[in-house]
This record gives structure tokens, sequence and C-alpha cells, in this order.
């Protein structure tokens, strides 16, 4: 629709169209470096002056978009040419508690500080993400999970009580007994109810700096699934991986990684491995080559020819190191993607985006099988799959269930963004057909019709009406929120 | 008022271009030609009934009535584009004007008008271009000049003032902006058909406004620096330019 304006009526909307400050402009991008856009970025310190974000955004008419660590692959955390609040400078630890293991943070506080502040009291935060970076209220909003989903579940279960600051600026509280609606709403919310302000949580008990890891070759997509079924029981956390090269007999090759607690008493020394000194991978690849500069050494492989011999190593390696049983401390084991610095970049200026399916158990074998031949049918073997266990929970706009997940990176380039579209179109297809669902945090494909599906008219519904009732005018959106839930 | 844009969709890659100076001519034909190549477009001109005409059949064009010479509204409007465009990433300057002049004539008021249409217009918009830009570390910014920037000539001194003056902004902002990751082009068109040329004495080698147009899309797309249109200009400008002084004042044009 054409519309038309001259210069009275642009005089009339002066305090409508007013231009916010253009120091506060700045290229933000997705996690994936996919896309990017252009937004108003406010980093505020203080309840005070976050109120005050909310309070200009209504006076010029812009919406405000929330982003914590900024490590959602695709658009949850981008609000082009509007306001985006950057949360990272809430970083304080309000309340720490070493008996119960109750602590309380602001939402800027990262997965990193919170572990290192806490872990020589004997405690580890019960979720965890595969980088260290993400901020609790990123977190809490994209409600995450980690390696043990099938055990303790999503990030949410474990937040006792918040406090989250609505668009009006009214502070409100919320647990599950109280304003229970907008606890299960808000928490997987991806920011467009309020914004948190303070977490309340509950830490899980630990008796060593260390886990037992096993690591162990998987032949096929059979024998991955096998193994995840016999070990969720007495396992704490298992990780598969996946060579998207491997066809035929070997669809579904890869490695999976099981690591577990060690119980009170069997860890000697547990204060000396708690500690933080004792808890970084080294800084130098062999002693030599600093992981800073790592990523340039991948990146000759990150095609479909070098990724193919990088994964048949890795899966062999699997083979040769495989049944052995090692220790790996608490952070060396989870923040692999922190390890090596800017990975991504590897993948080239076209960024990279993600696609993770969830699927429940019963036709998770047979959707994942489709979904690997669709992407070797066009060529597009994913980099980097990872596969995880998973179970359901009570929050209303969820990703969890009782099944797998297969997270698969799709590398962009210039050319290939149709193709990549038309790949996820038609794998959207089989995902909905097993009953499957997705994540917000990884994701950049999901179109409004997709969304309905698999979460159901009734929860978006009920999503909407908390919106309307505690955002009225629809301040608070994202990208994702326009491409998934507007209209 | 509730908060609303346009918005970019991951791996869509939606591109956004503003034309000032859309109404007819070079600017209509850029308008039509950048819709068939899937850009999102706000159209800007003067005259109202012109631009409805040309936006009309366009979807993707939303038009903005606005005379350039209105300078303290600009960056306003230009925040309120954007945000309708949900971003930018082209801008065209095309707006200008080239009133009949005699090789007699000194009219200050006409000078001023070309001045303010075709030099501090073109100096306010891309100002604003400019910044936002730098700040994104992509973008690109075109200046339609002319020519008639590349001599000072009996018959207009103050529009080829205006168009060498515009040609030196282009370039430093250039030489500003290309380490930024920022390409500025200045297109310099020999005669095309449009009003401008009503009042040219003598003429060849005219082309139409899309074959124009069509041939500047080429340029901008491939990132040029300076581009003559159609091409063969580029050795007239050549001559032009290097045509000495003493010989230039006697010639006729």
């Amino acid at each position: 629709m054409a519309k038309q304006k001259n210069n009275k009526q642009i005089d009339n909307t002066l305090t409508l169209s007013a231009s916010l400050p253009e120091e506060h402009l700045e290229r933000v991008e997705s996690w994936g470096g996919a896309s990017s856009g252009m937004s108003y970025v406010y980093r505020p310190t203080t309840i005070e002056s976050l109120a005050k974000v909310f309070e200009l955004a209504r006076k010029n008419g812009r919406s405000v978009g929330l982003r914590g660590g900024g490590n959602s692959y695709g658009d949850a955390a981008m609000n082009d040419e509007n306001i985006l609040l950057d949360l990272r400078r809430m970083n304080r630890i309000l309340d720490w508690n070493p008996e119960s293991g109750v602590v309380r943070v602001e939402p800027g506080v990262t997965i990193s500080a919170l572990w290192q502040y806490i872990l020589e009291d004997g405690w580890w935060p019960p979720v965890v993400t595969g980088t260290s970076k993400t901020t609790i209220g990123g977190c809490a909003g994209m409600n995450v999970h980690g390696k043990n989903a099938y055990q303790v579940g999503t990030i949410g279960e474990h937040i006792l009580e918040f406090d989250m600051m609505l668009p009006s600026g009214e502070i409100i509280t919320c647990s599950p007994e109280t304003n229970n609606n907008l606890f299960f709403a808000a928490i997987g919310g991806a920011g467009l109810l309020g914004c948190f302000t303070s977490l309340t949580m509950q830490m899980k008990r630990i008796y060593s700096g260390n886990l037992r890891v096993h690591t162990q070759a998987q032949v096929d997509l059979a024998s991955m699934f096998d193994y995840f079924y016999e070990n969720v029981e007495d396992s704490s956390y298992i990780v598969g991986w996946m060579d998207a090269f491997g066809n035929g007999k070997g669809l579904g090759r890869g490695d999976v990684h099981r690591a577990d607690y060690l119980k009170p008493g069997e860890d000697p020394n547990p204060s000396q491995t708690m500690r933080l000194e004792n808890q970084y991978p080294p800084e130098n690849l062999f002693g030599i080559v600093p992981k800073s500069i790592m990523w340039l050494g991948m990146r000759p492989f990150m095609n479909n020819f070098g990724t193919r011999f990088v994964n048949l190593g890795k899966y062999y390696a699997g083979h040769v190191t495989g049944g052995a049983t090692y220790l790996q401390s608490h952070a060396a084991f989870h923040f692999l993607l922190d390890y090596v610095p800017n990975w991504k970049k590897s993948y080239g200026s076209g960024g990279l985006i993600q696609y993770q399916p969830f699927i429940p158990k019963e036709n998770a074998q047979n959707a994942f099988a489709d979904i690997l031949r669709v992407c070797q049918y066009y060529g597009q073997p994913n980099y980097l799959t990872v596969f995880k266990r998973h179970k359901p929970d009570n929050f209303l706009l969820s990703h969890a269930l009782d099944g797998f997940s297969m997270a698969m990176d799709f590398r962009i380039t210039g050319s290939n963004q149709g193709k990549i579209l038309k790949i996820t179109r038609q794998l959207d297809e089989i995902v909905l057909a097993a009953n499957g669902r997705f994540y917000f945090a990884k994701d950049s494909t999901v179109r409004p019709e997709v969304a309905r599906a698999f979460l159901g008219d009734e929860a978006i519904t009920q999503f909407r009406a908390l919106k309307e009732k505690y955002d009225p005018d629809n301040i608070l959106q994202t990208n994702l929120w326009r491409r998934v839930f507007k209209g | 008022m509730s908060p609303k844009n346009n918005f970019s969709l991951p791996l869509h890659n939606q591109k956004r271009a503003i034309v000032i100076g859309a109404s007819s001519g070079i600017g209509a034909a850029l308008v039509r030609q950048l819709a068939d190549q899937a850009y999102m477009i706000a159209a800007l001109a003067r005259r109202e009934d012109l631009l409805t005409a040309v936006c009309q059949s366009i979807p993707s064009a939303t038009l903005y009535v606005h005379d350039v010479t209105d300078n303290e509204n600009i960056p306003m409007l230009f925040d309120q584009i954007v945000q309708d465009l949900g971003g930018l990433d082209l801008i065209i300057y095309v707006a200008g004007v080239q009133p009949t002049v005699a090789v007699d004539e000194y009219d200050t008021e006409k000078d001023k008008t070309m001045i303010e249409v075709n030099l501090m217009g073109a100096i306010a918009w891309l100002n604003l271009a400019a910044t936002r830009f730098e700040r994104a570390g992509a973008g690109q910014i075109v200046g339609i000049s002319s020519i008639a920037g590349d001599r000072g000539r009996v018959g207009s001194p103050v529009y080829n003032t205006s168009k060498a003056a515009l040609n030196t902004y282009l370039e430093a902002l250039r030489n500003r902006l290309s380490k930024k990751g920022v390409t500025v082009t200045t297109i310099k068109p020999g005669f095309v058909d449009t009003v401008l040329l009503e009042n040219a004495p003598k003429t060849f080698w005219v082309v139409s406004p899309e074959e124009a147009a069509a041939e500047m899309l080429t340029a901008i797309h491939k990132k040029r620096q300076i581009v003559y249109v159609p091409a063969r200009w580029s050795l007239v400008g050549m001559i032009v330019r290097h045509i000495p002084s003493f010989i230039f004042r006697r010639l006729s044009f």
C-alpha cells in the first residue's frame, strides 16, 4: 500500500516520528551472522535507566527488543530500526546462599560469571548452554536446555521466581505460584512480555570439579538411538555428534559423549578440582597455536569436501579412543563453543544458520533419517550435527517434548540462500508430520503457519492475550516476533 | 500508535532504496526498474500528482511528498523513511532543475534555486545516508550528476557549478567512506530525453530515461565509482575536460 505524506503532516506527527539519537545507532548481527540490521542500542545498568528506555520508546513510537549475550542463532534478539536493550551491563549477582544453593541475579549475569562465582562452594548451574557467554535473562527468555535436558528439563524448571518490568515501567513478581500464567509464558516468551530485572534460581550440588566422560563411536542412526535409550536412566549428560556425510548403511554414524557427576567421596580432593584454575582448557593447541586464531586453520575445511574428511577423521578417532573413560572439568566438557573463539568465522562471511527440529521419540528415528537424506539429496549435508534427548515441560511456547533433537548447521553463502530456504521448507513438512517442534533460540526459518502447527492455536491465543494484557501498545517486538507471530 | 515497520527475514535479503526526485524522467525510471529487481523503495518528489502516477502500479514503492529545499525537515523524514523501510541499502539522489538561462542573463534567484535543489538537497540527504552507512559498514550512495559538471560553459554557469560541486562532494564522500565498506557512485548522464533537455540548444546521442536508468543500475550494482551514461560519453567527457581554456572560451557550447 502506498502511503502519502506531505510536510504539513510530518510537522503534526513530530512527537511520533522524532529521531532517536544517532550515537546509539549500531549494526547488530544474528549470532550465526547470516543476517544483520541497524538498531538504536541502549545498555542500561539500573532499573531506573531501563524504565527510561521504555518511556523513550513510547514517546518516539518505536518498539523495544531485548538482547542478552546475543547468542541466539537467528533473529530472536534483533529489532531492526528500533530500540534494542542490551542487558549485559545489568550483571550483578544480587544474592547467593552457599548453604541452599539459591542465587538471585540480574538478567545480564552470564553463565560464565555464574559458574565461576558458585563453583568453589560446590555448586554448578543446573542447566548450561554450549557457550558460557549467554546471559541468565536470555537463557530464561529462550528457555534453553543443556546436554542434560532429558534429566533436568529446561532452565525454566530451575527458576524459583523472577521480577519482570512491563513496558509500562511497572515491576511484577512471578513464580509457579504467583502470577503463574505470566511465569509460564515469559519463560520461553522470547522477551516479548517484559524484561526480567532479577531471577532467583536453584543451583545443583556437585562433589567434584570434574565429570567422568565416556566417548563411543556409533556406526549408524539405530545404534545412536540405542545408546541413548540404554544410557538415559543413570547418566548425567549425553550428547551425540553425527557425521552428516555418512550415507547408506553409515547414515547417522557418529560419536556419543556421556558425562556423569562424581558421587560424594569419589573425588579425593574436590576443593582442588573445583578451583577455577583447574577448570579451563589449555590456551594453545598442541601448546603452540593460540586458540584465538584456530578458526583460521578451520576455514579451508568448511566446504563439502573438507568437512567430509574432518568428519570422517573424527568418526574414526571415536573408534580408536572409543570406550575410553576419562575425567574432564565441567567447563571443558560444557563450553566446547568457547574453546575455539570465533569458530563461526570459519564458515566465511555469509555466516550460518541452524535448523534444530525436536521430534517425539516414537517418530524420531525415521524422521531424522528422512531429514539427513533430504540434505544429502540437495548436496547440503550440514557440517555440524548434534543430537540430544529431551523431556516435556510446562511452558507455554515450549520446544521441549519427550523425544530427540537434531541441531544442524548450514553454511550460508551469497548464492545458496534460496536453496537453503527450499530445503528447510521441505524439512518443515517432515518435522510437522512427525509432530515435531522448533526452538526459537536457534531458529531462522519458522513461518507463522509452522508456528501455529507446532505450538497449537490455543497456546498462541493464550500468549497473545497475555501480550495484550501486559504490553497493550505492543512495545516489545523483535524481528522474530514480526516474522513468526505478527498478523 | 503502536510501532511498526518492515523488517528483513533471515535468508531473504530484501534490499531497500530511497530515490529522491522520483516523479519523472530518470528518477521515475529508476523506481520502476528497482521494483523489478525486488527492491522496497521510498520514492520522493515535490509534485504529488506525478509521483502518485509513478507509484500507482508499484506495490513495493511508498511515496513521500517532499521538497528538497525544505532542509530542516530532512533528518526527521529520513529517519521515518528508514524506519518504514526497515533499513537502507541504497540511496539515489536524482533531483535536479535547469531553468532556461540566456547567454547574457545573470538571475541570482534562478541560480539560487539550482544550487538549492541540485546541490544543497543532495548534501542534506546524502550526509544523513553517509552517517548511517558508515556505522553500518555497508551501503551505497549514488548521486546523479551530469556531464555538464565537467566544464563551466557559456550557456549554464550555475547549472555547471552545481554539478561540479556535486561531483567534488561525492568524491570527498567516497574518500571518506570507501575504507568503511561504503560505495559512492557518481553518475554523469549525457543527453537523456527528459524535461531538462527542453532547454538544451543542440542535442545528440539522446537516450530514453528507461535506457539510461538500466545502464545506471548496472553500474550501481557493479559498485562503479564514476560512470558516464551512456558509456560513450566518457570519451566526450575526457576530451571536454582536456580542451585548453584558450580554445574552450572561443567555443559556442
